[in-house]
């Protein structure tokens, strides 16, 4: 059981982390944040491994991986 | 005062400078200042904590200035005339990061590659900030190896003080001459701590992150920074601007000159008395400040004035300023390296004189 | 639950000012996590440089100059110089290191000075608006050479890190990439090794590394990395050029 947190007024929406999530669990939300962006979100939790490529590839340092 | 000995004044200056603490040097050979860095080569390796390097270009030596001052250091760097002018980015920069350092120009002639020979044609570049964007600098012009010494250990005070470069303008006569010279005792003034300098920052360390920067993207920011160094220079005007007077009192025909041109002007004033014609001199030793107030104060009874350069004539812009169209200003000049002779100067007032103006 | 991941304390709390997917992000947390786990954010002095990342004096949570465009070597170099227990670092593009500041990169080489440069090369001058850079691959498209770089007109892009691993003095030169996390990965290793290198007292130490940019590439996040992957490694090969024991 791991735990993401998401910095959702930080991130841009690049989407970088999604292409890199090996469960595909990563997806823009369809929310706005305050700057304009889309801020990714994870649909699954519980899925998550807690392998933290998301927080590696993430250039906004948006993501915090807990385990 | 310590003891007399001969010494060029390239040299004198370099010597000047470690005893007023400057333990850094960055500098790029060019004619005629290279026993500056020659000396400091020899020198600052011995001397505690003392670090002397040739760069490769002037750009990169005032770039260097730039880090070692923003590291705290007391740091100098000199060149001549074309290599002032590469240098005037860093410098630019230097003045927006709020930097102390000394800089010395060894006047040669120009424009371009100019000639190696003694010019003071570089007084534009050197009294109006010489690089980008709005500043100034205070602009030391010593006639003697006795006082570029002296100058140059106040310069280091000064952009201490003021937290801006302080420039040394010399030209090739006054880095090349040997004279006498006493180095004297350097005592250092009371200065504030350089709480800003970058040396390592951690939290809780006491001060906030330091950060040497010349860049405010907010127009408004800039202004008020602008707005800050101007406060600055306008302190350096009330309390910085120098001159020598001799003979005004009650001149006819008064002469401004500074430097190695001062030197020149001073035995034709004296040639001039003896002949009866009432001749006097005004020598600012900063030029930028530039001493406006002895010279307005001579323009009520004096019939004319005379700048005298080794230019095309720069200087006497200022004059004229301050004079304020109360009396003619004429000029007198030689260029191109090219040192005028006393008795060209005594022809040029003679002729005022006969003329009655 | 334990950290697994989060964000260094060596980047401050200003969110970066880089376009989405822009990987100069990446390359920030990587030299802060490098500083970070040497302990040495109270010795460190990063010199900004002119170009995309002239605020990075803004993120990196240390003491900080910011250099003229192409200088960030000699003012490494002033720097170091008064206080050589500093660790001194610069973080210049390829614009800033590879053209105006061609001299005081070499030098600075050539010296060996002993500061660790990040040289991040994506292939463009990305802050004024994506024109040619040095290292612009042939044929490539940039708001200056609108036709494709040609190279019998202007030259062929520059491999300082092949360039620079001639000279005598540096200690230690790489070039690696961003553009998956075990490049990351690779990259965060090597840009720790220059550090370490400067800590002891080897010498200059360069890294590069390839970096996109999706905004002037007129790319998505996602196609820029593969057009880093497809264009640039081959032109810029990765791997250690130099290495001193």
């Amino acid at each position: 059981m791991a735990k993401l947190t998401i910095a959702r007024e930080v991130c841009k929406g690049c989407g970088l982390c999604a292409d890199v999530c090996p469960k595909k669990l990563l997806a823009l939300s369809g929310e706005i944040n305050s700057r304009g962006y889309h801020p990714i979100a994870i649909a699954e939790q519980e899925q998550c491994i807690g392998c933290a490529f998301c927080a590696r590839m993430c250039p906004d340092a948006v993501i915090t991986v807990e385990k | 005062m310590g003891q007399k000995m001969l010494m060029k004044g390239n040299e004198a200056i370099a010597e000047a400078a470690i005893q007023a603490g400057c333990r850094f040097f960055f500098g790029y050979p060019i004619t005629p200042q290279n026993q500056i860095p020659e000396y400091m080569s020899k020198r600052l390796p011995k001397v505690e904590g003392g670090c002397f390097l040739q760069a490769e270009s002037e750009v990169s030596a005032i770039n260097m200035v730039y880090g070692a001052a923003g590291a705290g250091a007391r740091v100098m760097t000199s060149s001549s005339s074309p290599g002032i002018s590469l240098k005037q980015e860093g410098i630019s920069y230097i003045v927006g990061a709020e930097l102390p350092c000394v800089i010395v120009n060894m006047v040669r002639g120009g424009p371009g590659l100019g000639s190696i020979q003694p010019a003071q044609s570089d007084y534009y570049q050197a009294t109006r900030g010489g690089g980008h964007g709005d500043y100034r600098m205070i602009v030391l012009a010593p006639s003697s190896v006795q006082e570029a010494v002296e100058l140059t250990q106040n310069a280091f005070d000064l952009a201490d003080k003021y937290r801006n470069p302080v420039l040394v303008l010399g030209d090739g006569l006054i880095g090349q001459m040997m004279e006498p010279v006493e180095m004297p005792e350097y005592k250092k003034p009371e200065l504030p701590e350089k709480t800003w300098a970058a040396t390592g920052w951690k939290p809780g360390c006491g001060r906030d992150r330091a950060i040497i920067n010349s860049l405010y993207i907010d127009p408004s920011v800039l202004e008020k920074h602008v707005n800050h160094l101007y406060e600055k220079y306008a302190a350096m005007e009330q309390a910085e601007c120098r001159w020598q007077e001799e003979m005004t009192e009650d001149a006819e025909y008064v002469m401004v000159a500074y430097g190695t041109t001062a030197r020149i002007a001073r035995s034709a004033m004296r040639k001039l008395r003896e002949q009866g014609i009432k001749a006097g001199l005004i020598r600012p030793i900063t030029l930028w400040p530039f001493p406006a107030e002895p010279i307005a104060k001579a323009a009520k009874h004096a019939k004319a004035f005379l700048t005298v350069e080794m230019s095309m004539g720069q200087m006497i812009d200022d004059v004229k300023l301050a004079v304020n169209g109360e009396k003619p200003v004429h000029f007198f000049g030689r260029t191109g390296g090219i040192v005028p002779t006393v008795r060209e100067i005594i022809t040029e007032v003679e002729k005022l004189a006969k003329e009655g103006c | 639950m334990a950290i697994v991941y989060e964000k260094t304390k060596l980047l401050t709390d200003k969110p970066l000012h880089y376009c989405p997917g822009c990987t100069h992000g990446i390359i920030h947390r990587l030299v802060a996590e490098a500083l970070d786990e040497l302990g040495i954010q109270d010795k460190t002095i990063g010199v900004a440089p002119v170009g995309c990342a002239v605020f990075a004096y803004d993120y990196f949570n240390c003491d900080m100059m910011e250099a003229a465009h192409g200088r960030a070597p000699a003012v490494a170099t002033g720097c170091k110089r008064v206080n050589p227990n500093n660790i001194v670092f610069t973080y210049q593009g390829d614009g800033d290191l590879a053209s105006i500041g061609a001299a005081e990169i070499t030098h600075a080489a050539a010296r060996g000075e002993n500061i660790t440069v990040i040289f991040v090369n994506n292939a463009i001058y990305g802050m004024t608006g994506g024109q040619m850079a040095p290292t612009t691959l042939p044929g490539q498209v940039t708001t200056t050479s609108p036709y494709g770089r040609d190279v019998n007109h202007c030259g062929y892009p520059i491999r300082m890190s092949e360039m620079l691993a001639t000279l005598d003095g540096p200690a230690y030169i790489a070039r690696v990439s961003v553009h998956d996390v075990k490049a990351i990965m690779d990259a965060k290793k090597k840009i720790r090794k220059a550090f370490e290198m400067q800590i002891a007292g080897k010498g200059f130490s360069m890294i590069e590394v390839l970096s996109t940019c999706p905004t002037n590439w007129g790319l998505t996040p996602q196609e820029a990395l593969k057009w880093l992957q497809e264009n640039m490694i081959p032109q810029y090969p990765l791997g250690v050029k130099k290495e001193v024991e």
